[in-house]
């Protein structure tokens, strides 16, 4: 039964086994002069003083490649739409079910071992690719330390996203029994249930944390989260409170939606909207300065002291770095779980309602 | 004698609408069984409970006195055509060959070869490629060479063109010949039941009406010719099936349980067909009709 599985299978673990490796050739040719460009040059730009450049220029090597990441976010879902979906559908769709189902082998065996082969087999390739993809992006994601704005990119979560994809194909594939409308429908559920963990039950893995600190004005990288936000932790939410606990503005601000804003007065000039009675005028920049050079330190300050005596705090909550490996581990093991319960169903029904 | 097929209330139910209903039937061993009937009649349905594909709604059903397809062994006993013959398109026949050897233990491989050699086919060809013809071929083939001891073979010929369908028959009745093997054979054609046939079901809105060995079937049915008469007469010895009135003449098919004895009737013997049509036109008329038996 392995034979047939793997012999209906083949050409399109061929064909994407030979992409897999046009790919690794392309970032195993590129990755290591990005090792050397991290290692020599954006490492050492503190001791010149260049960073912000540096830094800059360094984001922008290699642009076209790096949309690898996407293929992450892609990947999974069409395993789902062109190994999972088809991989019982078509049989059902073409009867040719009927010739598996009546030689010397069971259904629960059929089923088995086709949901098992293709099933790795998909596991493998995305796990293949994040593999490959993680070891090519790590100088960018070193620098740019957001381990948490990748999370579904990277490692061993698009292991599970496969796994969730296909098993959601072929089940579908077994209900629907047509393969087009099949494929469609493992695009939106697909689609929706890593929204769903994208957007609500990630955050909820762990209780969050809690940070508290005094609210800044918005001059500066310090700006909102201050330093919370630079060390890659991941901010769930941003509140600014006032003294008697009230929120009073999100992200850093203040005001109903949360915004502190330049406002261009005419003459170049500009003023801080919502800081209330606070000196909030700021002249217009000197002539041949950058538009969006910070205000004077002088008004800075004011304006700071000003808020300070308001006792303005920024309530944070966030998950911490620290926690990257166990949101990777508990996201993988759900979609394992949801995939196998998918395969569970799937099983059964094949075995018991196709009838 | 053996069954080895038996149904009791057998029915499947899709929806509201019952595909077979109540069918209760026992084919011997040994034999070319001609399961005929009108379309609709659930003969694709009662073939595919018997392989396993459908599970019945209600009633039961056993090949060999097993349920089908209840593990590999019962799967191996029974070698499936299904309607239309699917086999995978993108497959070539050697391919099938080997599906057919990696799923079956009592896979017979030369025996395959030698099919498709005689065939004069080339293995190496897709399946998607061939004819409606070769398809059947290969389906049959496959279903042969697992070596089983029932052949069911639903529709296998409907779609062929007469050239093909002879060809297909004959080597079906040759594999009989060489192999001890029962075989089920479903069709609305007559013509292919009279071919290859030698024991008859004709199964009518999900009712056996008539079931038996053909010759006995032909050697007690007769068509009567004689003056008109009145419409429900009896005739003594005979169970009247079928009977047409002109103005002068009435003809009768009739059931003999004994010699003619009104020398008004004229005996003429009577065709599978005719003999077919009458039953399927009795048990359409009479939908809740009493099982009617056969000589067995």
């Amino acid at each position: 039964m392995i034979w047939l599985a793997w012999r209906q299978f083949r050409v399109q673990a061929y064909v994407v086994g030979a992409l897999l490796g046009a790919l690794a050739i392309a970032l195993l040719l590129t990755g290591p002069h990005l090792v050397h460009l991290y290692d020599t040059i954006v490492v050492t730009c503190s001791a010149h003083n260049d960073c912000g450049p540096v830094q800059v220029s360094f984001l922008h090597e290699d642009r076209v490649l790096k949309q690898v990441s996407l293929l992450l976010e892609l990947v999974p879902a069409l395993l789902g739409i062109f190994w999972g979906a088809p991989l019982i559908a078509r049989e059902l769709e073409s009867g040719t079910y009927r010739l598996a189902w009546t030689q010397s082998v069971t259904r629960a065996r059929w089923i088995t071992t086709k949901l098992c082969v293709v099933g790795l087999a998909s596991m493998i390739v995305a796990g293949v690719l994040s593999l490959m993809v993680t070891w090519w992006s790590s100088p960018f994601d070193r620098l740019q330390d957001n381990p948490f704005g990748f999370f579904g990119q990277r490692d061993i979560v698009p292991i599970g996203y496969a796994a969730f994809a296909f098993a959601l194909g072929a089940v579908l594939g077994v209900l629907v029994r047509r393969t087009v409308p099949a494929m469609a429908a493992t695009l939106v559920g697909f689609v929706l249930v890593r929204f769903a963990f994208t957007v609500w039950i990630r955050e909820r893995f762990a209780s969050p944390l809690h940070a508290s600190t005094t609210f800044q004005a918005p001059f500066s990288t310090s700006f909102g989260a201050g330093p919370i936000r630079n060390s890659g932790t991941w901010i769930i939410s941003s509140n600014t409170i006032n003294a008697s606990g009230k929120v009073i503005g999100q992200n850093g601000g203040i005001g109903p939606n949360g915004e502190i804003n330049f406002r261009q007065l005419p003459g170049g000039a500009s003023e801080f909207v919502g800081v209330g009675r606070c000196p909030n005028k700021i002249p217009a920049p000197p002539a041949g300065s950058r538009n969006d050079s910070s205000p004077p330190l002088a008004v800075q300050h004011a304006v700071q002291r000003c808020i300070n005596s308001f006792h303005l705090r920024s309530l944070i909550t966030y998950q911490p770095t620290s926690r990257y490996w166990m949101f990777q581990w508990y996201e993988l093991t759900s979609f394992i779980v949801l995939a196998l319960l998918l395969a569970g169903f799937g099983w059964w029904w094949i075995r018991r309602r196709v009838a | 004698m053996t069954a080895v097929l038996e149904a009791e209330g057998l029915g499947k139910r899709y929806g509201r609408r019952w595909a077979l209903n109540e069918c209760t039937l026992s084919i011997p061993s040994g034999h070319v069984v001609g399961l005929v009937g009108p379309n609709g009649a659930g003969k694709s349905t009662l073939l595919n409970l018997a392989v396993g594909l459908l599970t019945p709604t209600q009633g039961s059903l056993s090949v060999f006195g097993k349920e089908p397809a209840i593990d590999a062994d019962q799967l191996g006993r029974v070698g499936f055509v299904a309607q239309d013959t699917p086999t995978y398109a993108a497959l070539s026949i050697s391919d099938h060959l080997k599906l057919g050897s990696r799923m079956n233990p009592r896979w017979d491989n030369s025996l395959a070869e030698a099919r498709i050699r005689q065939l004069g086919l080339d293995p190496r060809q897709k399946a998607g490629k061939l004819s409606g013809g070769q398809r059947a071929q290969l389906a049959l083939t496959l279903a042969i060479a697992k070596r089983p001891e029932i052949l069911i073979l639903d529709e296998p010929v409907a779609s062929l063109d007469p050239l093909a369908r002879r060809e297909f028959l004959q080597i079906l009745m040759e594999t009989v010949a060489e192999h001890d093997v029962s075989v089920v054979l479903s069709s609305h054609l007559v013509a292919d039941i009279e071919r290859v046939c030698d024991y008859l079901v004709v199964l009518v809105s999900s009712r056996v009406q008539l079931t038996g060995e053909l010759e006995d079937l032909l050697a007690s049915h007769h068509r009567l010719l004689g003056p008109r008469t009145e419409t429900g007469a009896t005739i003594e010895n005979q169970y009247v099936i079928e009977a047409s009135h002109t103005e002068r003449q009435s003809t009768v098919l009739v059931r003999s349980d004994g010699p003619v004895l009104d020398p008004n009737w004229t005996i003429e013997p009577v065709s599978l067909e005719d003999l077919v049509l009458a039953y399927m036109g009795q048990g359409k008329s009479q939908e809740r009709s009493a099982l009617v038996e056969g000589q067995e």
